[in-house]
């Protein structure tokens, strides 16, 4: 295998895991987090603040908990995950979701106290409100989840431990740069680290296209 | 349902339910294709071997393992950690085979029943390397012992790995052979790297600093070091491989066929030719005595 189909390899797995991982963590974030945001309940303060707790969770302690659930001694061995993607994404979507769901909350918090009594009066019932309200909060939801990959794609605590780093398989980006970097291969490193960059830009560039496009 | 919000609510534009349910059914799409990729790549059955970052970091994984799966027809990933941690993936039933180079533990790791069977391998050296103009005088030196005690008592600079890796508690032996424990706290000529060899090798040559590494990464990195060998061929600095599929009583989830396969493929007349060829800048650091015993 030449080298430039093994980097191909590595950036085609790395967007595979982290993509999917960000819009698993889309599709479980941004409705949890507009539930959280629009409807008031005991407790709401406490939920909301949980989910920027998990801002600051290390990817490393995420990884490590995942491994121990999908090793062979843990309870979900059985499913033969470990050193798989689909392990990765597991670990992966446990980062994002919260990330995605507090920065929805956020975002639709702040429309909600504009816009509620507007509509309301405009003669919206509640539900109606409720869509109006994720649409008038999408470009903060749009960068929640830009959010939400930039985390996924960049980390490598939880990718490593539970990928394996396994070549051809569960090898990344960021834990190619670990290995060349641990081998002192300084140059292959920062190239996989330029790469890794302008995959972010890419991604961020779409989703503004998109965001400027479709939802304005 | 449009009809009667078109005619109630205010919407900001007739489609818009409509954009708001194609973006989710396209996020609902891109999530099962990326799933399906996912899945699909993580199947098939393939032996897990566990093993250390020094058959890896000497290429010397990456060219054998592809001719085990063309001739057993078995596709084998490795995982490359410290021995301690590929022993435990094999503890915990993670890894279908593992190869090693730590004969106490593994010792213990057979004992406690995790094991099918054990067989040697190969085996390579442990060697002390440090600057070309030698500032402690260790070369040609008889051994390892008596360099380490001259490095102390010249107050030379010396940079442990201090990962508790299979190569720092070779180190940590030689030490003992020398009768002192340096300490990084009081002693200012001897850091701590807390890195894998590769880094450790290119920090000790920026700081002119003297070290114990594997043949095998020196031998693939030296192009790049401004590092000599002082001493080799000490006997007591001999590094042996051992090879054990983890027994599949214990772990019903092991590959049990497969680890056997790689097991006995690696002491075969076949494998032991492949790593007896095996060279890095015209030197061969992994020397064969494989022993079938499974």
């Amino acid at each position: 295998m030449g080298w430039e189909s093994e980097i191909l390899q590595i950036v085609g797995i790395s967007v595979l895991v982290a993509g999917t991982s960000t819009l698993l963590g889309s599709l479980l974030g941004i409705p949890l987090g507009a539930l959280v945001a629009l409807r008031p309940f005991r407790g709401r303060n406490f939920v909301r603040t949980l989910a920027f707790t998990f801002y600051g969770f290390p990817p490393v302690l995420a990884g490590l908990l995942v491994f121990l659930l999908l090793s062979n001694a843990g309870p979900l061995g059985v499913l033969g995950w470990l050193f798989t993607p689909l392990g990765m994404v597991l670990a992966q979507t446990l980062l994002v979701t919260p990330i995605v769901m507090g920065l929805t909350i956020s975002a639709m918090m702040s429309v909600e106290k504009r816009l509620r009594e507007t509509a309301l009066a405009l003669g919206a019932d509640e539900r109606q409100w409720r869509v109006t309200a994720v649409h008038e909060a999408r470009i903060g939801v749009a960068s929640a989840v830009m959010v939400g990959f930039g985390r996924a794609i960049s980390e490598v605590g939880a990718v490593l431990i539970v990928g394996g780093n396994i070549r051809g398989h569960t090898r990344v980006l960021t834990t190619a740069i670990v290995l060349e970097t641990a081998q002192a291969n300084y140059v292959a490193a920062t190239v996989y680290g330029v790469i890794l960059f302008a995959i972010a830009f890419l991604f961020f560039a779409i989703l503004q296209r998109i965001q400027e496009r479709v939802f304005s | 349902m449009r009809a009667r919000w078109a005619s109630r609510g205010p919407l900001p534009w007739p489609g818009f339910v409509t954009v708001w349910r194609s973006a989710f059914v396209i996020a609902i799409l891109l999530v099962s294709g990326g799933l399906a990729v996912t899945i699909d790549t993580s199947q098939g059955p393939f032996v897990i071997l566990a093993t250390t970052t020094s058959t890896r970091d000497s290429g010397l994984l990456d060219y054998l393992l592809p001719s085990f799966s063309q001739d057993t027809g078995t596709g084998i990933r490795y995982v490359a950690v410290g021995t301690g941690l590929a022993l435990d993936m094999g503890r915990r039933g993670d890894a279908d085979v593992v190869l090693v180079h730590a004969p106490p533990s593994e010792a213990v790791f057979m004992d406690e029943g995790h094991g099918l069977c054990r067989s040697p391998v190969m085996r390579n050296q442990f060697i002390v390397v440090g600057p070309p103009s030698d500032p402690a005088g260790v070369r040609n030196l008889e051994n390892a012992t008596v360099a380490f005690a001259r490095i102390r008592a010249q107050q030379a600079l010396f940079v442990s790995r201090g990962d508790n890796s299979g190569t720092h508690q070779m180190e940590k032996a030689i030490w003992s052979w020398v009768g002192y424990t340096p300490d990084p706290l009081r002693d200012s000529w001897y850091r701590e790297a807390g890195q894998g060899m590769g880094a450790t090798l290119k920090l000790v040559s920026e700081l002119g600093a003297y070290t114990l590494t594997d043949d095998g990464t020196f031998l693939v990195l030296r192009a790049g070091l401004e590092l000599d060998v002082h001493i080799t061929n000490d006997p007591p600095l001999q590094n042996f491989y051992s090879v054990i599929p983890v027994n599949s009583e214990r772990h019903p989830a092991v590959m049990k066929d497969g680890a056997l396969a790689f097991a006995r493929w690696i002491v075969s007349a076949r494998g032991q030719a492949l790593i007896g060829n095996y060279t890095i800048a015209g030197e061969q650091p992994f020397h064969p005595m494989g022993e079938d015993r499974c």
